[in-house]
């Protein structure tokens, strides 16, 4: 039943307009994933407010659409300028940019592009089957269930995000915190508005997302007094063919990369451990792991592979379970809403040609996105020779139209700037803003969650142990909550050494 | 690094702080139907202020490390959020478009020494262009101002 399915969203997703919005969207995404202080998730908040008046369909399409764009825009500027547009393109660059500057900018780019794609096609597969059985079983999930799966989303921030997770936890509670300022819908009152009426109505998480990331991104680029001096790349059709020829003989790098990234990536947070995990494992079952960081394909092939399987796989509680994996997921939620969409497991029942259209479009988007890719590398490579005193404004300017257009209000310009200062903060003493978002995104279905809960059992916390579901996910939620402080204790009672500190997911 | 480290924990506490005494006024406890308004930011609140207390401890126990930000680094960053919020406090004035083309064009300008050959079309075209997209084809209305009204929008 899960082909005939697939079938139908086919019907929906090849419509010449929807393919039309996909080719829209991965160009502006690949432009957008090239650009410093544009990434995917700002790349999608700004142009949400396009999408008010399109069918739901199209408007998803031309969003995810984007975002595949943005992923395979990172791979560019890394390989080509050194410069990972996300973290999870850290590890690309490692081998990416050595061999860009031994002239072979084609191939890595070819080999980036072509993990991507095969990374991002294993994971769609698996969301095609998993998603409908996933909805299945959430449709019987109660508020504890929901609150339970709301705590591991937030506990695998804590436990697995790298970083200080002391730093981390902070980073949620103020998301929440400010998710609970304005007025409250379930008593009526007025929370944290401290006699303003301009906090009546909270804080937008979508203005969040543009202020943290992309005026926080480009304080940070300009700090760094960026010039980019890029290597550049010979890609003709001749380099893409001899690079397939050679990519097959990796196909365990694929394989392992595929599903390092799926089960990092329907986490949150899990892109950028995936890409590193992947490159680690490369390197140490490879024969020639000394040539690791100065210019092997396989290099480019194992992060790339799993960052994308990751990505993709991000969609898949967003799908489901309406709970998003990434802040660009979360955006996407938010579309949802928008659009008068209610998120969670009823989706496939009551809009299955939106939920299977969308599903058809990842199949067509990321098809179409590696040969777009493939065919325009030069036009995509000399945006960044554009001088950055032009993209700056230019960013901002952009920056303050998506902000004002989710409310038509002023103060959400104001909020902007004043988030891009503490995105720029908070980034420079590791205080994680993917969770920040998350948090600021569910903080009213959590609430909601925990409220009726406790309606339920008369006031006891207890009621997410004693339910079997809710029982053993939050039992995964504490252990990921007290991971921080059970691994230095086990790692000093087996005689470990201490870790390398982990990169951090932004 | 560690004075701003401490200065940013000081201040999410005092948030934190402002979260607490609210929660407080509007009653952490049982209501008729359920916990009241004030339950679930009380605990956020309450967390939170616990996690930023042991974060100073940390801080203060750590040697200091380099400045959280050297002198030639504030300098591009101040070019760029201070004619930004200028231009925002302009949006209230002029609109959004005017204040698009003359912000860009002083950046270009003033800030990227960029030629008036590059800097005219370019503070022009991005907010006509812009004009054009947002209010003609996507009908998302933007922040208008005198010369908006003069044409007729």
């Amino acid at each position: 039943m899960g082909l005939e399915n697939l079938f139908f969203g086919f019907q929906i997703a090849i419509t010449p307009f929807n393919l039309f919005m996909a080719v829209v969207g991965i160009t502006l995404g690949t432009i957008i994933g090239v650009l410093p202080g544009l990434g995917g998730a700002n790349g999608v908040a700004i142009l949400l407010p396009l999408t008010f008046t399109m069918p739901p369909t199209s408007a998803i399409i031309l969003l995810t659409s984007l975002y595949w764009g943005a992923l395979f825009g990172g791979a560019i500027t890394s390989v080509l300028f050194n410069i990972p547009g996300e973290p999870w393109s850290v590890a690309t660059t490692f081998d990416g940019y050595p061999l860009a500057r031994q002239g072979q900018g084609g191939q890595a780019l070819t080999a980036a592009f072509t993990s991507s794609f095969v990374g991002a096609f294993f994971s769609i597969v698996l969301i095609t089957f998993f998603a409908p059985l996933l909805a299945e079983i959430a449709l019987k999930f109660g508020p504890p269930e929901f609150f339970a799966i709301q705590l591991l989303t937030f506990s695998s921030f804590v436990g697995l995000g790298g970083g200080n997770p002391l730093k981390s936890l902070v980073s949620i509670l103020i998301g929440f915190i400010l998710a609970a300022a304005g007025l409250d819908i379930v008593t009526g009152q007025l929370r944290m508005t401290f006699g303003f009426t301009e906090l009546m109505k909270g804080f937008d998480f979508i203005v969040a997302v543009i202020g943290l990331f992309g005026i926080g991104e480009i304080l940070l680029t300009v700090e760094e007094g960026l010039s980019f001096r890029g290597a550049n790349a010979r890609m003709n059709l001749r380099v893409v063919l001899d690079t397939w020829k050679v990519l097959p003989r990796y196909w365990r790098t694929f394989v392992r990369g595929s599903f390092i990234g799926f089960w990092m990536g329907f986490k949150p947070g899990g892109a950028t451990p995936a890409s590193f995990m992947s490159y680690a494992f490369a390197k140490r079952f490879s024969k020639h792991a000394d040539r690791f960081g100065k210019g092997e394909l396989e290099g480019v092939v194992a992060p790339e592979t799993a960052a994308h399987a990751a990505g993709v796989a991000a969609m898949l509680p967003m799908l489901t379970l309406g709970i998003p994996g990434s802040p660009t997921a979360a955006v996407m939620l938010g579309g949802l809403i928008i659009w008068g969409l209610q998120p969670g497991p009823l989706l496939f029942k009551e809009k299955p040609d939106f939920v299977w259209g969308l599903i058809a479009s990842m199949y067509t988007g990321n098809i179409i996105g590696v040969l777009m890719v493939l065919a325009f590398v030069p036009f995509f490579a000399a945006i960044l020779r554009v001088p950055f005193a032009i993209l700056t404004p230019l960013i901002i300017v952009l920056c303050a139209i998506g902000s004002y257009a989710v409310h038509n209000s002023m103060i959400d310009i104001w909020y902007m700037l004043i988030f891009g200062v503490v995105g720029y903060v908070f980034k420079k003493l590791d205080y994680p803003l993917a969770p920040l978002v998350l948090a600021l995104v569910l903080g009213d279905l959590a609430e909601n969650a925990l409220r009726q809960s406790l309606i339920m059992s008369q006031g006891t916390m207890t009621i997410f142990l004693t339910r079997p579901i809710s029982g053993a996910i939050t039992a995964v939620a504490i252990f990921f909550f007290l991971l921080p402080l059970i691994t230095p204790w086990w790692r000093r009672w087996r005689g470990l050494p201490a870790p390398a500190p982990a990169p951090r997911e932004t | 690094m560690r004075v701003a480290d401490l200065v940013t924990a000081v201040v999410l506490m005092a948030l934190g702080g402002l979260a607490l005494g609210d929660s407080l006024r509007l009653g952490i406890g049982w209501g008729t139907d359920g916990p009241q308004s004030g339950f679930f930011p009380f605990w956020l609140a309450v967390i939170m202020n616990a996690a930023c207390v042991v974060i100073f401890v940390q801080v203060l126990r750590r040697p200091a490390t380099k400045p959280f930000v050297s002198r030639r680094q504030i300098g591009p960053v101040l070019a760029v959020l201070w004619p930004a919020t200028a231009a925002v406090a302009l949006m209230h004035v002029v609109g959004l478009y005017v204040a698009a083309a003359l912000y860009m064009g002083f950046y270009m300008r003033w800030v990227g020494h960029n030629r008036w050959r590059a800097v005219i079309p370019l503070a022009i075209g991005v907010p006509v262009v812009a004009f054009l997209v947002f209010e003609m084809w996507f009908l998302v209305p933007m922040p208008k101002g005198p010369l908006e009204a003069w044409l007729g929008y």
